[in-house]
């Protein structure tokens, strides 16, 4: 009786010493590996942002993917076909991040598939002009780039590694995004229209879906308890090295961008709280309450169902493709001779 | 063949050589660019990510030797026209690819057996090209023989491994190939042009190729385990204009944000 009391006491100190250990390991700033011990908290944590993210990045296609057979020039055409294949590319980096954590992608798929995981509300809004291809990629990766560059120095290694090849691809498609609306505001009245428009039903999917709820207390502007929480949560992420920096401090580095960049284009940024603070040396604008932003998610609702229907049709209608790629890679090598 | 109205290439007077290469380019364009508009519709939709991804890779590709062979065809036809203008600006008659890029792409075996033929073909015919008389075919060739050959392989795998792979892999690839197949016969269709062309050096006859992709198909078909088809009818009528009813509304789509804001500013 003794003997297990003692080992089990002596686990559990283990089990102390280990979290600690790894608290102080990243608390230095230093990078986790898959081989490394992770305690289960983070594990999950770092699992369901990658999947997130992962997931994210496919459904993300959807609006923009549409557009492709009907781009207006066929240099718009070739960068847009470039930009979807790179979200292509970065699904696959992060589905493989993800796999280090000992899931398979199939598995994280399906979880996707049957609603256990979700992607960014932020995509679920119909891409219904052509300018919309162009407010995606200037605002919803403009603020991917924001969001993403502090993960480059995220803890979990090949999480970070993964997110270096993605932020120079972002960037670039936020140059390709601002450059078409730049066409747009060029043209014709009519196509000025399209281009404000567009801008104006993207601004609250970037500024409050991708930055997430507010996570400060200043940020939750009444909802206390709801603030409370997701400012534990994002302290616990923090204090992990898993993110950098809160979702407010973000939102704003985002807003503060983005202005100028709007009055250079001659688009109309659909927040008239927007105002240079001279104090603060930021700008103003109508904060992401946690109001603003159910209300959002919610009115994105209809749409994220139908995107992730027609991500559910397409793996449907691949099923048997990918069985027949599994057959063949069963056969024994001398039978699979590629040609 | 009279049915040339209304005439594709107009600045040059027709018969001489750079009609010739101007209306030949101008088919090969087409074909390219009408079939990576095929391939865009599957972005999103394949079988998994990594077909996403090499899809449209290969559309990318594909629109890149579009856009080169339609300027092309517009500095010989001497019109000076774009690669935009052609694409957006034409109507369906005046269109030279042929019917087998602008089917509609059924499932990934048929897809995959378009893709096959088409393949084959571009790999060979671009790799002759290289060594053509004419500057300009010559340098786009030498270029898109690289492409042509990646773009083979996937297609010759992705056949391999459906026609290996399980019943129904066997079964749709199978149907996918006879479906597809009275159709690539277009692709070595001959007519005064392309003899023209191949006499002085320019071109390559259709007929020189047609033995040689037959071969290297039939090479990929058994190694699948797959039966070559022998169609009972050829289609035709592409390089003169005279398209399927699918083709109509693909353009309408292809062009419609084009039309729809004119004098715009893309
Ligand atoms: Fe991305
Ligand atoms: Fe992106």
């Amino acid at each position: 009786m003794t003997t297990e009391a003692g080992s089990t006491a002596a686990a559990a100190d283990d089990v102390k010493q280990r979290d600690e250990y790894f608290d102080a390991l990243v608390a230095a700033g230093e990078c986790v590996e898959p081989r490394d011990w992770l305690p289960d908290g983070y594990r999950r944590m770092v699992l369901r942002q990658i999947a997130q993210h992962a997931h994210s990045e496919i459904i993300g296609m959807q609006p923009e993917g549409s557009w492709l057979t009907r781009a207006p020039s066929l240099h718009r055409k070739a960068a847009l076909l470039a930009k979807v294949q790179d979200e292509a590319g970065h699904g696959l980096y992060l589905y493989a991040a993800a796999e280090t954590l000992g899931v398979t992608r199939a598995e994280l798929l399906d979880a996707l598939h049957n609603g256990h995981q979700r992607s960014s509300d932020t995509f679920n809004q119909p891409a219904l002009t052509w300018a919309d291809t162009g407010a995606i990629a200037w605002l919803t990766d403009g603020a991917a780039v924001i969001n993403q560059a502090p993960l480059c120095r995220t803890s979990y290694g090949p999480y970070a590694r993964a997110m270096q090849r993605v932020c120079q691809e972002e960037t670039f498609h936020v140059r390709q995004g601002y450059d078409l609306l730049w066409s747009l505001c060029r043209g014709t009245r009519e196509q000025q229209e399209m281009a404000q428009d567009a801008v104006d039903r993207w601004w609250l999917p970037a500024v409050a879906l991708m930055f997430g709820p507010p996570d400060t207390v200043e940020g939750g502007d009444g909802d206390t308890r709801a603030a409370a929480l997701g400012a534990a949560v994002s302290r616990r992420s923090m204090a992990w090295g898993i993110k950098r920096h809160t979702n407010d401090e973000l939102r704003q580095r985002f807003i503060d961008n983005v202005v100028p960049q709007a009055e250079r284009l001659g688009v109309t940024l659909p927040d008239p709280a927007i105002r240079w603070n001279e104090e603060r040396g930021h700008y103003d604008f109508t904060p992401v309450t946690w109001q603003v932003y159910r209300t959002a998610v919610a009115a994105g609702a209809q749409c994220g169902r139908q995107r992730l229907a027609h991500r559910v049709a397409a793996h449907e209608a691949g099923a048997w493709v990918r069985a027949a790629a599994d057959a063949y890679a069963a056969r024994p090598v001398t039978e699979r001779q590629e040609p | 063949m009279t049915s040339e109205l209304p005439t594709a290439t107009p600045g040059a007077p027709a018969g001489t050589r750079n009609h010739d290469i101007a209306e030949y380019a101008l088919r090969l364009g087409d074909d390219a660019l009408i079939l990576c508009q095929r391939l865009c519709a599957w972005v999103t939709n394949a079988p998994t990510i990594e077909e996403d991804l090499a899809l449209s890779n290969i559309a990318l590709d594909l629109l890149g030797h579009a856009r080169v062979l339609l300027g092309l065809s517009g500095r010989s036809d001497g019109t000076n026209r774009s690669d935009d203008e052609f694409a957006y600006r034409r109507t369906e008659r005046e269109f030279r690819n042929t019917l087998l890029v602008e089917l509609p792409s059924g499932d990934f075996a048929a897809t995959i057996a378009r893709q096959l033929a088409y393949t084959h073909y571009t790999s060979l015919l671009y790799a002759e090209l290289a060594a053509s008389a004419d500057e300009g075919l010559a340098s786009f060739a030498s270029r898109a023989a690289k492409e042509a050959e990646y773009h083979c392989m996937h297609a010759s795998q992705w056949t391999v491994r459906l026609g290996l792979g399980t019943e129904e892999s066997h079964r749709r690839m199978q149907a996918g190939l006879e479906h597809v197949w009275p159709y690539a016969a277009e692709l070595f269709e001959a007519d005064d042009l392309t003899t023209r062309l191949d006499t002085d050096g320019t071109a390559v006859a259709p007929a020189r190729l047609r033995a040689d992709w037959e071969r290297e198909v039939t090479r990929v078909l058994t190694e699948a385990g797959l039966t070559v088809p022998a169609p009972s009818w050829e289609a035709t009528g592409g390089r003169s204009g005279i398209h399927t009813e699918a083709f109509a509304p693909l353009l309408a789509e292809f062009q419609s944000v084009f039309r729809q804001y004119p004098g715009g500013n893309w």
